[in-house]
């Protein structure tokens, strides 16, 4: 789907690209060369077949141009394949198959700050970052004084950065960042650090880069208040393919139509689902600290509040918390113990363990019985992603509607 | 405007290559600036660790090869002739191990920007290369001290030698360094490597010690270097071309394995590293 914005040429032109990764190669991260060589030849046969086997296409077909001077965003869930993507126009990694012509200077932020380095000084870290992003010396020196004032760092600029804290070694990366001046100017979810206001700051100066001087912009974020703001065009994602091509407005509508995430829901008691016994008035997603989440990775423990009204008195209650995974398959149950209540407010909280969730879109059911006697279930009252927690990057799937942490025992 | 074609890779060139890294020589030389202003800004005593580090190694290899177990020297006073060698091959091994592990060491820039990978291992041979200059400035007091008098030639050996350096720690480092990417038990391994190629390396003994086994030593090109740079460097013995071409040839042979091997690697590196 080509869908170019003018009659000019388009200033990348993404053919027919695919990628493959080899799990083995992702899954087993380091591999020994003692294991590999006794694998090899123990049982000679398995490990071909294994390389052979253990293949994963994070893209397959991925086409679409891009005309100069445009800022398209590029959404999709977890594993939809935007970092493959951004990798492989950055040249970070080569494509299994197809093509891309790209006619200008490219400069890729997969992430800010690269190649920092603690024990140089702020001004010696701005000359190596710039380097690294592929400014010429000459360049840089001229926009050292920007970069330092745009930084607000500039009273600690000739101070180790070691020394500095987060925050200050974040605006400085962003700074040199912003001052980058290629044709295409590629970025990844790098907003998701930094203050607020600083992350406002960039944006509108990235905002600007694009506006003013014609410059080519592509922006992966899971940030839809950015990617709208920035772009005109976005590029949807899904399972490594293009499922979605135009309006930012539109693909933004459509990813989260599919993707709505419910880490709260609130009723009044007129409105409240349940019956005449007992209703649910809240049900909250929130950290081991009581805090609201709207993030959940597999290594993020959480629990679920919920807030019922009894209006029975003397009534033995229990409480279900259901989770669903992808097509309505039924993961797991919870169940709490009964308990004779009287009329009034009942607050019932269930911890749910880290490495537990697989990698996938769940959505929680409420269920209540009185006395030994299922009363309902209110289906959808909590839809979450989760995202991978473990090694970064993973690029795998696990089968499976969990994916419980176990021991294991070898001998 | 250039226009860039991305695609599977399959082909790769040398002068490519080389026209690459030529244009990403800004990075090659703030990456080398780096190391060494960290490695100089790290030690307190900065600079002088360059020295300190082989004249102790001499001071001790003398007192107990020299001194004690009377190695012979082909009656060159031993501290010279031993630092000649440990200049060489510390020169040598250095590079060697930072070369072996800079793909690993270097991997959050690796799979983050792109630029051509071989300008992580040459900034390496080249910071080690600065260390090697400093350290030579012990050897020119050693030489005034000792009144030698340099071949005048040695203008132009010098520099073959430092290039069959250079193509010796590249071809092995290139190998050891892909490899070490994919299996991560090899650095263990190359610390030993290092050790025992000091010991079929005439760094401590001449290699006329091994009479007509030492044909076999000038497999190593480190051999050759250290030989020549001894008969040049302290003019007491004709130099032997042919060793010096015996040398060069080894260390094509080990650069163009390790190149090669590096190459059809480096694709996977971002993936893997």
């Amino acid at each position: 789907m080509v869908r170019g914005q003018s009659t000019m040429e388009p200033i990348i032109e993404i053919k027919n690209i695919s990628k493959k990764y080899k799990i083995g190669s992702r899954q087993e991260r380091y591999m020994t060369l003692r294991d590999g060589l006794v694998k090899f030849f123990l049982h000679p046969v398995a490990a071909i077949k294994a390389l052979k086997k253990n293949e994963f296409w994070a893209l397959s077909g991925i086409s679409f141009a891009i005309a100069k001077g445009e800022a398209v965003g590029i959404i999709g869930a977890n594993g939809a394949g935007k970092s493959t993507l951004l990798k492989i126009l950055s040249r970070i990694t080569p494509p299994t198959e197809g093509e891309i012509k790209i006619s200008g200077r490219v400069s890729s932020l997969l992430e800010v700050g690269t190649g920092f380095n603690p024990e140089l000084t702020g001004r010696e870290n701005i000359m190596l970052n710039g380097a690294i992003l592929g400014m010429r010396k000459k360049e840089i020196e001229a926009k050292m004084e920007s970069i330092i004032e745009f930084s607000g760092v500039d009273k600690f600029i000739d101070t180790p950065i070691k020394h500095y804290s987060s925050g200050m070694s974040v605006r400085l990366a962003f700074s040199i960042a912003a001052h980058l001046d290629p044709d295409i100017l590629i970025v990844d979810e790098v907003l998701a650090v930094g203050d607020a206001e600083f992350q406002k700051k960039c944006l509108g100066k990235m905002d600007e880069v694009v506006k003013k001087s014609g410059r080519t912009i592509i922006f992966v974020s899971h940030n839809m208040d950015a990617v709208e703001s920035l772009c005109d065009r976005v590029v949807l994602l899904k399972g490594g393919r293009v499922i979605g091509d135009g309006k930012a407005d539109e693909m933004i509508e459509k990813y989260l139509g599919e993707n709505r995430n419910f880490f709260e829901k609130k009723w009044d008691e007129n409105s409240a689902p349940g019956n005449e016994k007992v209703k649910l008035l809240k049900a909250d997603l929130l950290s081991r600290e009581n805090q609201p989440l709207s993030y959940i990775s597999t290594a993020t423990p959480f629990r679920i509040k919920l807030e019922f009204m009894n209006y029975a008195d003397s009534i033995d209650l229990g409480f279900h918390v259901r989770f669903f995974s992808e097509d309505n398959i039924i993961a797991f149950n919870s169940v709490s113990p009964q308990k004779k209540y009287n009329r009034g407010l009942i607050t019932a909280i269930c911890d749910i363990p880290a490495d537990l969730l697989n990698t996938k879109k769940y959505q929680v059911a409420v269920a209540a019985r009185a006395d030994y006697a299922p009363l309902y279930q209110i289906p959808e009252v909590l839809v979450f992603d989760v995202a991978e927690g473990g090694a970064e990057g993973l690029a795998i799937k696990f089968p499976g509607a969990v994916r419980p942490k176990l021991n294991w025992e070898i001998s | 405007m250039n226009t860039l074609i991305i695609k599977p890779k399959k082909t790769f060139s040398f002068v490519g290559d080389l026209k690459e890294i030529w244009e990403y020589r800004g990075l090659l030389y703030f990456l080398t600036w780096r190391d060494l202003k960290v490695r100089y800004k790290q030690t307190a005593v900065g600079v002088a660790w360059v020295i300190f580090q082989p004249v102790v190694t001499m001071v001790v290899f003398n007192v107990f090869f020299g001194k004690f177990l009377k190695t012979p020297s082909d009656g060159i006073p031993y501290p010279i002739f031993v630092y000649t060698g440990l200049l060489f091959w510390q020169f040598f091994s250095q590079s060697l191990s930072d070369v072996s592990g800079s793909l690993v060491n270097n991997k959050n820039i690796i799979t983050k920007i792109y630029f051509p990978r071989l300008i992580i291992p040459i900034s390496n041979v080249v910071t080690a290369f600065v260390d090697f200059l400093v350290a030579s400035l012990v050897l020119a007091g050693l030489i005034i001290y000792y009144h030698y008098t340099p071949h005048l030639i040695g203008l132009v050996i010098l520099p073959i030698l430092v290039i069959i350096t250079f193509l010796a720690i590249l071809g092995l480092g290139l190998l050891f360094a892909s490899v070490n990417v994919k299996y991560r038990d090899v650095k263990y391994v190359i610390p030993f490597f290092i050790q025992i190629l000091m010991f079929v390396t005439p760094v401590i003994y001449p290699a006329s010690l091994l009479g007509k086994y030492s044909k076999i030593l000038a497999l190593n090109p480190m051999t050759g270097v250290i030989s020549t740079a001894r008969a040049t460097l302290l003019g007491t013995a004709p130099i032997n071309w042919a060793l010096v071409l015996a040398s060069l040839i080894a260390a094509l042979v080990f650069f163009a394995i390790g190149y090669v091997y590096f190459k059809k690697t480096e694709k996977y590196f971002a993936d893997i590293v």
